[in-house]
């Protein structure tokens, strides 16, 4: 813990800027910014909120869903996926133990790991793609597929792209640490959401 | 002077050898100071209104007559596309967000908002959108399937346009979110020390209301807009019946978000006029709680009501029915705030300057669209004037009677605080004259148009029509003219206006406790609340209490009478006895 000695540099009564004025500066600003990002993904989930009620009008509105003649969907690669990113929930948390003791390496293991299982997603979502046998504009089912899994794959690439912006950044020592690890929350709330959002996906195309 | 003691003794204005004058180039720079920004966002939207202001007039020139004469239908059907996609994504929408740039921080006391770089990002998003949209004119195939956009429509004319059209809007509506998160994180997270919810202005609480809604609504528009997108440039067929789609869950999307987006346009400007009444009628605001609920109300109803656009989309009975009855419940809330404006007005002391008078049309003028609105609500009527003038006439009276008037009452409010000068009254007092004249000449006759039965969105219309078209169409000659004495007087105002001084209006909320124009970061430490931000008239109540006591709840409260001991006699009257 660190000690509860009040620096002058900082308090209301001095008006005067000091050398210590950055640094009073920046604790002057409370932040903000997971409160922020909390907002954007409400945008963001309205989104694919409007995407899941279009799909399930589609579905509700057509005489048969999937429309005839569309191939079975094959479950076992979409399910081990499913586990796969679920576990990397799991996975991501521990680093954000981790970080609140102090400990970078660890933090860095384990945004390795997440990272690595989040390709291992994208990689089978690509196998899936190559290997399904009706293409974007086959029929309605066809294309809410491709366009909802689409739209999620580029969020699922985002969240690794900020993983790996993370471990890049947590190259400079000192840089995250227990009391400053905004980079490392985000990550972590934005993997999270990302999850929430397949289980939600999955379930309305491979399994409703 | 109780007031000047007051704000002395309450608020630091921002040190003034600080750097506080903009230079004009930070206008035109990646600035993220929130006020440089507030004015950015208004200037922009300016022109943008002009440019869609000459659209409007090139349109009813178009409609003087009942032949296809003066540009070709073709072209018609761009221009009335563009008109409305202008006026709402370019004009309204963002100057209710200029004026919550440059106001919300000063309102609550905070030195910018949450998020400075991402407000520049917010605005500068919008020049290039707008261009692009108004330049796919150029490309020869402008959208031309209306603002709604409705495939199949949209997916077979224009179709070039109609993709400008799309990307435009997408990069228009992320601009709105980026600026809602900010509002919001900003009212909630950075209020001053000793400001409550209930002790915040009412037109924070109106950008809470709006900016959640945003939130909410937007992001579904865009989600409709994407799956358009493909349907246009990629073949899908998510809207279009020849392959299997359904257009009506397009206009389920689109209009999940653009019913609530006209409580975007119109909400800000319900606060504004709440500020605007109580400051010029020297009362408090009559029911300041029930004016704050009732925007939350407003955005929570407005959710709900989307449907009511398409009574004759074939939609099912009972979810008529239900979409009939929400619609009708908004009319509550907007009935509320209403009274209470009227209430505040009602025996105060007027001063019947280009602010007021521009917020007393406001609210004179927006009741004859709200009634329209509830009329339209009810289906059988609905079914009967759906796609005509009566609708068009019932939209401008609520988006240019209410959002239009409550911009400039804005703009004549404060734009002594964001410029430091006055605008010349006389001609501030001719703008608002021909702009009530123009608007009532303009859109009353549209009323009877529509119940006689012409349809909207037409070049070409039966000769029976064309009197009442003529004075529509003079009447929107009048409301371009009317907006010239205002772009010279606040040009000219803006350079070589009088000094308005600090505090012009005896205003109580915080923006008016600094300078004017506010020095960068505002207030020098956070500002402390002497007065409840309508307290007008009530200092009276408590002079015994010496304005030199150190406890501002003791020297200014409105309730510091009921502190004083019963036993000994109030101060005031013992300093009476002893004059």
């Amino acid at each position: 813990m660190q000690s509860q000695t009040i620096d002058p540099a900082k308090t209301a009564l001095n008006h005067h800027h000091t050398a210590a004025v950055a640094d009073a500066h920046h604790q002057e600003h409370p932040d903000h910014r997971i409160f922020g990002l909390i907002m954007f993904l409400i945008a963001e989930g309205m989104i694919f909120m409007g995407l899941f009620g279009a799909y399930l009008a589609f579905r509700s509105t057509l005489p048969a869903w999937p429309p005839e003649g569309t191939p079975e969907l094959e479950l076992l690669l979409p399910g081990v996926n499913t586990a796969n990113l679920i576990a990397s929930s799991f996975v991501i948390h521990n680093a954000d133990t981790a970080i609140k003791k102090n400990n970078v390496r660890g933090m860095q293991l384990w945004f390795a790991i997440t990272a690595v299982m989040g390709v291992i997603f994208l990689a089978g979502q690509v196998y899936e793609y190559t290997h399904l046998e009706f293409g974007l504009t086959t029929n309605l089912f066809a294309s809410a597929f491709y366009v909802l899994t689409g739209f999620h794959g580029l969020h699922v690439t985002i969240g690794v792209l900020a993983i790996l912006a993370v471990l890049w950044r947590s190259r400079v020592k000192g840089h995250y640490s227990s009391e400053h690890h905004f980079g490392i929350e985000a990550a972590e709330i934005y993997w999270h959401f990302v999850d929430v959002i397949w289980i939600i996906l999955f379930g309305l195309l491979y399994l409703l | 002077m109780t007031q000047a003691q007051l704000q002395e003794k309450a608020n630091i204005p921002a040190q003034i050898e600080e750097p506080g004058i903009r230079n004009w180039r930070d206008y035109f720079s990646f600035n993220t100071d929130h006020k440089v920004i507030g004015i950015q966002y208004l200037v922009t939207t300016f022109i943008f209104y002009c440019i869609g202001g000459v659209m409007a007039d090139l349109v009813r020139t178009e409609l003087r007559t009942p032949e296809s004469d003066f540009v070709s239908p073709e072209l018609y059907n761009s221009l009335f596309t563009l008109h409305a996609t202008i006026m709402i994504f370019l004009w309204i929408v963002p100057a209710g967000a200029g004026f919550a740039n440059f106001l919300l921080p000063l309102m609550i006391g905070a030195k910018d908002m949450a998020f400075p770089r991402l407000n520049a990002v917010a605005f500068w998003i919008i020049p290039p959108a707008g261009l692009m949209l108004i330049s796919s004119l150029l490309v020869g195939d402008a959208p031309d399937a209306g603002w709604t956009s409705y495939p199949p429509l949209s997916l077979v004319t224009g179709q070039v346009g109609e993709g400008i059209w799309i990307m435009s809007v997408l990069l228009l509506g992320t601009s709105s979110i980026l600026g809602a998160i900010n509002f919001l994180v900003t009212l909630i997270k950075m209020r001053t020390p000793g400001m409550g919810y209930h002790q915040m202005p009412l037109f924070c609480w109106a950008m809470l209301a709006t900016s959640a809604l945003v939130l909410v609504s937007t992001p579904v528009l865009a989600a409709g807009l994407i799956l358009l997108a493909f349907d246009l440039i990629a073949g899908t067929t998510f809207f279009n019946p020849t392959g299997g789609g359904d257009p009506i869950v397009y206009q389920h999307m689109f209009w999940f978000y653009s019913h609530p987006a006209v409580y975007i346009m119109i909400l800000p400007f319900f606060g504004v006029i709440s500020e605007v009444i109580p400051v010029h009628s020297r009362k408090p605001i009559f029911g300041y709680k029930a004016i704050a609920y009732s925007s939350l109300a407003i955005s929570f109803l407005g959710l709900i009501v989307w449907a009511h656009h398409m009574f004759t989309s074939g939609v099912p009975g009972w979810l008529r029915m239900f979409f009939m009855i929400t619609t009708m419940i908004i009319a509550v809330p907007t009935g509320i705030k209403i009274f209470s404006w009227l209430a505040t007005m009602w025996g105060g002391k007027l001063r019947l300057n280009t602010a007021m008078l521009f917020a007393m049309s406001f609210v004179g003028i927006f009741v004859i669209g709200g009634i329209s609105g509830v009329m339209l609500a009810a289906v059988p009527f609905d079914i009967h004037v759906h796609d005509t003038y009566f609708v068009v006439a019932h939209l401008h009276y609520v988006l240019f009677g209410g959002s239009v008037l409550g911009i400039f009452a804005a703009i004549y409010h404060w734009f002594p605080k964001m410029t430091g000068r006055k605008l010349n009254e006389f001609w501030g007092q001719v703008h608002c004259a021909l702009t009530v004249i123009g608007l009532n000449m303009t859109f009353l006759p549209m009323h009877k148009l529509g119940m006689m039965g012409m349809n909207r969105r037409i070049a070409q219309y039966d000769p029976k029509f064309t009197f009442l078209n003529e004075i529509c169409t003079y009447g929107a000659y009048i409301l371009a003219v009317s907006t010239l004495p205002f772009i010279i007087n606040a040009i000219w105002s803006w350079m070589y206006g009088p000094k308005a001084g600090n505090n012009p209006w005896q205003a109580l909320t915080l923006e008016w406790m600094t300078t004017s124009p506010p020095a960068i970061e505002n207030f020098d430490k956070p500002p402390v609340l002497a007065t409840g931000p309508y307290d007008y008239g009530l200092e009276r109540t408590h002079e015994g209490v010496p304005l030199s006591d150190a406890d501002p709840v003791l020297s200014a409260a409105t309730n510091s009478v009921l502190r004083a001991e019963p036993d000994e006699p109030y101060p005031s009257i013992v300093a009476e006895k002893e004059r």
